[in-house]
């Protein structure tokens, strides 16, 4: 039997997608205040920030007074604020984790050192939003409130140190905290020592939220701590790091030798038998600020890429214009090089990277928005319960999780519950951004940087592309680089309720393309069956372990691929319902849908590609290479087949390779592999290759529509 | 004096769009485009912004002709830089839309405008349009609602004690006419006044949106422009001639383009 998708005729693709379509695309069309942010912070990025950049400000480590200017567009624009509540200074109720992935995807569009700069400020002030104490939470959002008689103080994050200690291994802590003074029935005095490395907003930070492990008995483990630059003792900013990327935000190696009161760690304490309990270890803090922080960092990239495409086509298109040997009106003048098939090709498959990294990004950051009340509803649950301290609270909902597993079918209203079920995809979803947008997205944005020719690798690079290359590659590293979230992926990604949830969404895309042929929905859910398969079989063989990472990694690698498919096409299925009914995005909509759609559909097969090869390698590369004897051996002995055909006529037929009696092999390549067990896996791997149908039609049909849609006559910033 | 002001402007597509005129007449891909506040507008909007903030009790009206679903995308930047309430017209965007339609639909929705007095009202809006360039909308709406003491290409406005105003009028070579006004109301349609472009300030932006979004979902139609028939459209012609040239004097340089001007 075969089937076809149906052809229909489309206007192709009018204008780059504008603001109504990401609104819908990204879920906050309701959100005007969302919007307004989007478009404060996109006057700062293509203004003040874009300036800078092309005045050369990137070409200094030092933290000038114009960079400082920054902070005073931060502030006035509502950047500073953004991150804080209202009754703290803030303007945007509830969480805040889309507004702050708007802010970073916004700024990073033109430069993320400048994203960077901003949100370091929310990063030092995490850990007391998360995790301190009222008191804390009061004074330190009050004094970073922007808008005051008094310039706000800005914070700092200092986690990271000098090698061999924290920094990838967050545990192995240097910094060091022991009690100076203790007076009898007074509140201790602390000595804090630390120096940190590529800490940012170093060069003008007044406080500093900073990771210390104990250096004193009468202290238990580690903590963070609250250092302000006016505390006795020695606050050194230190050198500049000779970064060579994200050059507008302040990175340095600061020293600090301070004395600070107990009532500065963060969260609190307890004393009990003369000892201080900190009420969290630094790692507790950490976790609960970084996989909220490092979505941000993911649409950095993400930003990158969709901002490429604007300056690529433009470039393409005029490549030649102005030539007296290229006349207006030919083909050659209107197109460029986009005349040439691999050229728009090549930028395709930037773009879709860049929208399926975006609606990972931002599918992440809406899922944190709305784990935020939640996780704070089961926290009061397990309070009324009795449950108290981490161990307590794991043991308590390692025993809901089955509960959890079948609420996903029949729906959660109990708040431990949906926590348990949000908490898996989050868990997956943040290293997964972090990992895959920045990662995979720095390796596309240098094909972007290659579209561009020489110009490329210019600081005159229309869109400043080649800087934004360099600057993928720390976006990489920041908040734990590559490995940290292959490894967090690897223990997040078997959790049952995550799996559970990955197998309904394979039923989810199964539904999607049954609406929808030709969408790559069909596509990702062959390729999540496969992958899914892989993931069992190699857990079955013992494979899959922590220690094996050559294993694990590379599964958690396709994992990201998939995901970020899935979260592209649910966008666009968004669009498809949701933008007819929204006057904003409904003119032209059909044909941005279709470009959208075909795009989703590059990425799927993309992403498809990918898996099949990770799976085949890992199901086939860890079988001996077949042999004619020995250990890879799979072939019948000529006597074997003999004595087969004696019993069934003909079915030696059926049988693979075999060795003649006298020892000679068969004049061929070599023996054939053994496939024993494995009949499942060919059967999807071969179902994937199937459901490739039609991509390269799609990304035909897209690149043409490349060639026609308009853009603007220039940049909307100096680039 | 607690003024009462009312700033009428329309949308424009961005600046950096390339602009095709099409059949209709329209603009092609209009509405797909990002769109701003009429520039000449704007300005009309930061100096009623400016005179409300000197005077407490004042308050700000913004009159808007505009497909509103655009209108609303424009909404999300201007709204952020002062207080006011908008007061939006749902009809067509650009330059094919007759200035008498326009102007009868402003003043009419400017009439309905709840608690305004008219004896007391100053009319703001751009002297020119970046896209309704007739030069005649603003008069229009001054005379429609009775409004005589109009004021044309307006650089700069004084308050001055009695609640007079002196206001100074563009004029060729660079002059300026400078007139006294009595008393109220008055119609100042602006050149480029004298304020920079406020911030953007987020805040700003909630409390205004909260009015904003519900006047905006209820929209009047204002089917304007009907009885207007163009009989063609095109873009001016462009004549591009380059010619590169190294070390050559600024006076030289000039004198060559006036002369190629001139040809």
């Amino acid at each position: 039997m075969s089937a076809s998708v149906a052809q229909t005729t489309v206007d192709s693709l009018r204008a780059l997608p504008g603001d109504a379509v990401r609104q819908v695309l990204w879920r906050f069309s309701s959100r005007f205040d969302l919007a307004m942010l989007v478009q404060s912070v996109r006057a700062v990025a293509r203004g003040p920030v874009a300036r800078l950049v092309a005045q050369g400000a990137r070409l200094t480590h030092e933290w000038t007074p114009e960079k400082n200017e920054l902070l005073r567009e931060f502030d006035h624009s509502g950047i500073t604020a953004a991150y804080m509540d209202p009754e703290a200074g803030g303007y945007l109720e509830g969480p805040k984790n889309l507004a702050l992935a708007l802010i970073a995807f916004e700024l990073a569009w033109v430069d993320a050192g400048a994203a960077t700069g901003s949100l370091a400020g929310c990063l030092a002030l995490s850990p007391i939003h998360e995790r301190g104490t009222p008191e804390q939470r009061s004074r330190y959002m009050a004094l970073a409130a922007p808008g005051g008689p008094d310039e706000p103080k800005r914070g700092s994050f200092a986690l990271t140190e000098p090698i061999p200690f924290a920094g990838v291994e967050t545990g192995l802590l240097s910094g060091k905290v022991r009690i100076a003074e203790w007076p009898d029935g007074g509140e201790p005095l602390l000595e804090v020592s630390k120096r940190g490395r590529f800490i940012t907003n170093m060069g003008f930070a007044n406080f500093v939220t900073a990771a210390v492990d104990s250096d004193d008995p009468r202290i238990q483990g580690s903590l963070m701590v609250i250092l302000e630059e006016t505390d006795p003792g020695i606050f050194d900013r230190g050198t500049p790091t000779r970064k060579l990327v994200h050059q507008l935000s302040s990175t340095s190696d600061p020293v600090f030798q301070l004395k600070v009161p107990a009532s500065r760690i963060v969260g609190g304490y307890r004393v009990e038998n003369g000892v201080i309990l900190p009420r969290y270890s630094h790692g507790e803090i950490i976790e609960a600020v970084f996989r909220r922080t490092r979505v941000t960092v993911a649409l950095m990239t993400s930003a990158k890429l969709l901002s490429a495409v604007e300056p690529l086509i433009r470039y393409h298109r005029d490549r030649f214009r102005g030539s007296g040997a290229v006349s207006p009106g030919s083909p050659r003048f209107e197109l460029g090089l986009q005349q040439k098939e691999d050229v728009v090709h090549r930028l395709l498959d930037i773009w879709a990277t860049g929208e399926a990294s975006a609606s990972l990004g931002f599918q992440a950051a809406r899922l944190f928005d709305e784990l935020d009340p939640i996780e704070k509803r089961k926290d009061e649950v397990l309070e009324a319960a009795g449950v108290s301290g981490s161990m307590a609270a794991f043991k308590f909902l390692k025993r809901k999780q089955g509960d959890a597993i079948a609420a996903l079918k029949t729906g959660a209203g109990d708040p431990v519950l949906q926590y348990l079920i949000l908490d898996a995809q989050a868990n997956v979803h943040c290293p997964a951004c972090k990992l895959w947008n920045t990662g995979h997205g720095a390796n596309t944005m240098r094909e972007a940087v290659s579209l561009m020719g020489g110009y490329g690798i210019t600081e005159d690079c229309p869109g400043f592309l080649g800087y934004k290359w360099m600057d993928a590659q720390l976006e990489a590293t920041y908040e734990g680089p590559e490995a940290v979230q292959r490894r967090q992926l690897t223990v997040t990604m078997t959790n049952e309720i995550f799996l559970e949830q990955f197998r309904l969404w394979i039923g989810e895309m199964r539904k999607i393309a049954s609406r929808r042929p030709g969408a790559g929905a069909c596509t990702l859910a062959s390729a999540m069956e496969l992958w899914l398969w892989t993931l069992n079989y190699l857990q079955r063989i013992k494979l899959f372990q922590g220690s094996r990472q050559a294993v694990t990694f590379p599964l958690a690698d396709a994992l990201c691929w998939l995901l970020a498919s899935r979260a592209q096409i649910l966008d666009v299925e968004e669009l498809r319902e949701k933008g007819p009914d929204n006057p904003g995005a409904a003119e032209g909509l059909e044909a941005t849908v279709q470009f959208l759609t075909d795009l989703c559909h590059i990425q799927a097969a993309r992403a498809a590609g990918e898996v099949n090869r990770v799976c085949s390698e890992l199901v086939f590369g860890h079988r001996a290479h077949p042999s004619w004897e020995g250990a890879g051996h799979s072939c019948y002995q000529e006597e074997e087949l003999i004595g087969i055909e004696s019993v069934v006529p003909g079915a030696s037929g059926f049988t693979s390779d075999f060795v003649y009696e006298d020892g000679r092999v068969p004049d061929k390549a070599g023996p054939c592999v053994d496939m024993s067990g494995l009949a499942d896996f060919n059967r999807l791997s071969t179902k994937v290759h199937g459901c490739m149908s039609g991509f390269m039609i799609a990304k035909n049909r897209a690149a043409q529509a490349l060639q026609k849609v308009m853009i603007p006559a220039a940049l909307d910033y100096p680039a | 004096m607690s003024y009462q002001i009312v700033v009428c402007g329309g949308i424009a597509p961005d600046p950096l769009q390339t602009l095709e005129p099409v059949p209709g007449p329209a603009l092609k891909n209009e509405m797909m485009l990002p769109h701003v506040f009429d520039p000449w507008a704007a300005h009309a909007l930061y100096e009623a912004g400016h005179l409300a903030k000197l005077n407490p009790g004042a308050k700000v009206w913004v009159v808007s002709m505009a497909p509103k679903a655009k209108l609303q995308q424009v909404m999300m930047t201007v709204a952020q830089k002062l207080p006011f309430e908008l007061v939006p017209l749902d009809g067509p965007p650009g330059g094919f839309t007759d200035s008498a339609d326009v102007a009868e639909a402003l003043a009419a929705a400017i009439r309905t405008i709840a608690g305004l007095d008219l004896s007391r009202l100053l009319l703001f809006g751009g002297w020119e349009s970046a896209t309704r360039g007739a030069g005649t909308t603003m008069q229009r709406v001054g005379a429609l609602l009775g409004i005589t003491e109009q004021f044309l290409a307006v650089d700069q406005l004084e308050v001055r004690d009695g609640g007079s105003l002196r206001v100074w009028e563009r004029l060729e070579g660079g002059r300026q006419q400078v007139s006294l006004c009595s008393g109220l109301p008055a119609m100042l349609a602006w050149a480029t006044g004298h304020l920079p472009e406020p911030p953007n300030h987020p805040p700003t932006g909630m409390a205004n949106g909260r009015l904003l979004m519900p006047a905006l979902q209820k929209a009047k139609p204002a089917p304007a422009g009907a009885g207007c028939t163009f009989l063609d459209v095109s873009l001016p012609k462009q004549i591009r001639q380059t010619v590169i040239v190294k070390d050559k004097p600024a006076a030289e340089i000039a004198r060559e383009i006036v002369e190629w001007i001139t040809q």
